[in-house]
């Protein structure tokens, strides 16, 4: 049992843990999908699930943009590291995640000009410090990174910057949760919302979820209080038989989302008419690629991208923990050929994503109390 | 991945365009604030840092919680890694320390 006064404000989160039992239906299952990673590691790294009654279960979502990336993506991406006259580069989180023939940090020690960026402007900073190499910004993430992108590219368009390119798997989250609500296995009761991609879109996308789909969503902060405060505000909802967006993180999240942003992702990308998001399949209209008007930037029409397909490995159940299917110990895999140092699956490499969440905090913890004394 | 970062804004700058000098935990950095300039910034404002972008002004409250929220994940160091790693080549240096008294 985890004790209230390790957290900050624990007064109210005794409250609220109190509150959550109280609308609780014992008679009733609970199936919540938190959809971003930075819900997943906080719930886990804070143990929130053993403030919530045994009968609400937190179902980890596919918002972890390393763990949803197939590996083709990643084996195309480097297949551009192979030439001399190219920086690879990418966001710290890519280095360690396998392709094919190793991952990008491998591809490094066997020579190739891998380096890392903490900012799509620095790979831009680099194409100007290096007129003479052709600069490849590696574009990973969900709605939250994807108008850094966009402005970056917006940039370089200006300056007329040539030598840079970006190659573009940003995807986009309302697809990805309406292939979670078509799928026949999955059955959830409600969606705890995700902060940081709704600073950008806002909570009006999430309106269908709640009228169409009869489902009630509630855009959460990280803190231990904030999703707590969600889970409540949730079974209030199905308590009294409704179904709507509400907004818990309005310290940081404005209902109509961040208008500078949406307008420089709409100048910059278009949809593609489908994308392949690891474990869960082709899904339509669910990633961005560069616009025509980007045309010139856009990696995969500068290089001769090979436009891999690779089918994960069979034992390994990314896709089953992705929708939340299967726990992620339940994997065979896990914690055996599959660990945070020889990670097979992207879940296991993202401090986000699912696998890797579990292994710190409760796989290892679980280990050591086995341990006879 | 998903690391908002907080800091606060010690001046504005026209060049490059849309740009702040930002303050995180003593490390000073030059963000791109286009995104929030709709919303009215100045020096002594605070916004969440996501990849070198500002993404949201935050209240000074706020941008402590988050901060001590990264560190109760862990992520104190990663997010100084980040914040560190954003290039100050084009960056002004950093306002001198203020003597101890």
């Amino acid at each position: 049992m985890k004790y209230v006064d390790e957290f900050r404000e624990p007064e109210l989160i005794a409250r609220t843990s109190e509150e959550i039992r109280r609308l609780v239906d014992p008679r009733r299952h609970y199936r919540f999908m938190e959809v971003c990673g930075g819900h997943t590691h906080a719930i886990y790294r804070f143990g929130l699930k053993d403030l919530l009654p045994p009968n609400i279960e937190l179902v980890h979502g596919p918002g972890c943009p390393v763990c949803v990336l197939p590996m083709g993506r990643i084996d195309d991406g480097l297949s551009m590291a192979a030439s001399s006259d190219v920086i690879f580069t990418a966001f710290g989180d890519m280095m360690r995640v396998p392709g094919t023939h190793g991952s990008p940090l491998e591809y490094k020690a066997r020579g190739a000009d891998v380096r890392i960026v903490y900012s799509p402007a620095d790979a831009l900073k680099l194409a100007r410090a290096n007129p003479d190499r052709q600069v490849m910004f590696f574009a990973i993430g969900f709605e939250t990174t994807a108008p850094s992108t966009a402005l970056t590219l917006m940039r370089a368009k200006a300056e007329r910057i040539r030598n840079f390119s970006v190659f573009s798997n940003h995807v986009t989250i309302i697809p990805a949760i309406r292939a979670i609500l078509d799928s026949p296995d999955m059955r959830i009761d409600a969606f705890i919302g995700p902060g940081h991609v709704s600073t950008v879109i806002g909570c009006r996308p999430y309106e269908w979820i709640a009228r169409h789909e009869g489902k009630p969503i509630v855009v959460s902060g990280f803190e231990p209080l904030d999703v707590l405060q969600s889970v409540a505000m949730l079974l209030v909802q199905l308590q009294r038989g409704e179904a709507k967006v509400e907004n818990q993180y309005r310290r940081v999240v404005p209902w109509e989302g961040n208008r500078a942003a949406l307008k420089a992702m709409a100048e910059v990308f278009t949809l593609r008419s489908y994308f392949e998001w690891r474990g869960m399949g082709f899904i339509s209209q669910s990633a961005l690629a560069l616009s025509e008007a980007y045309a010139e930037w856009d990696a995969e029409k500068r290089f001769q991208v090979p436009g891999i397909r690779v089918t994960d490995p069979k034992a390994a159940q990314c896709g089953e923990v992705l929708k939340g299917v299967l726990k992620p110990a339940q994997c065979k895999l896990f914690g055996k050929e599959c660990t945070p140092e020889r990670p097979i699956g992207a879940l296991m490499v993202s401090s986000e994503g699912s696998c890797a969440a579990y292994y710190q905090y409760e796989y290892r913890k679980s280990q050591l109390v086995s341990i006879p004394a | 991945m998903c690391l908002a970062i907080p800091g606060k804004i010690v001046s504005l700058a026209d060049d490059p365009a849309h740009s702040a000098l930002i303050e995180v935990a003593g490390v000073h950095r030059r963000v791109d604030v286009s995104l929030v300039e709709p919303d009215g910034i100045g020096p002594g404002d605070w916004v969440l840092i996501h990849v070198g972008f500002a993404m949201s002004k935050i209240r000074e409250q706020d941008a402590y919680e988050q901060m001590s929220m990264l560190k109760a994940l862990g992520e104190t160091e990663a997010a100084m890694q980040e914040v560190r790693g954003y290039s100050t080549d084009d960056a002004e240096p950093p306002p001198k320390e203020r003597s101890i008294p």
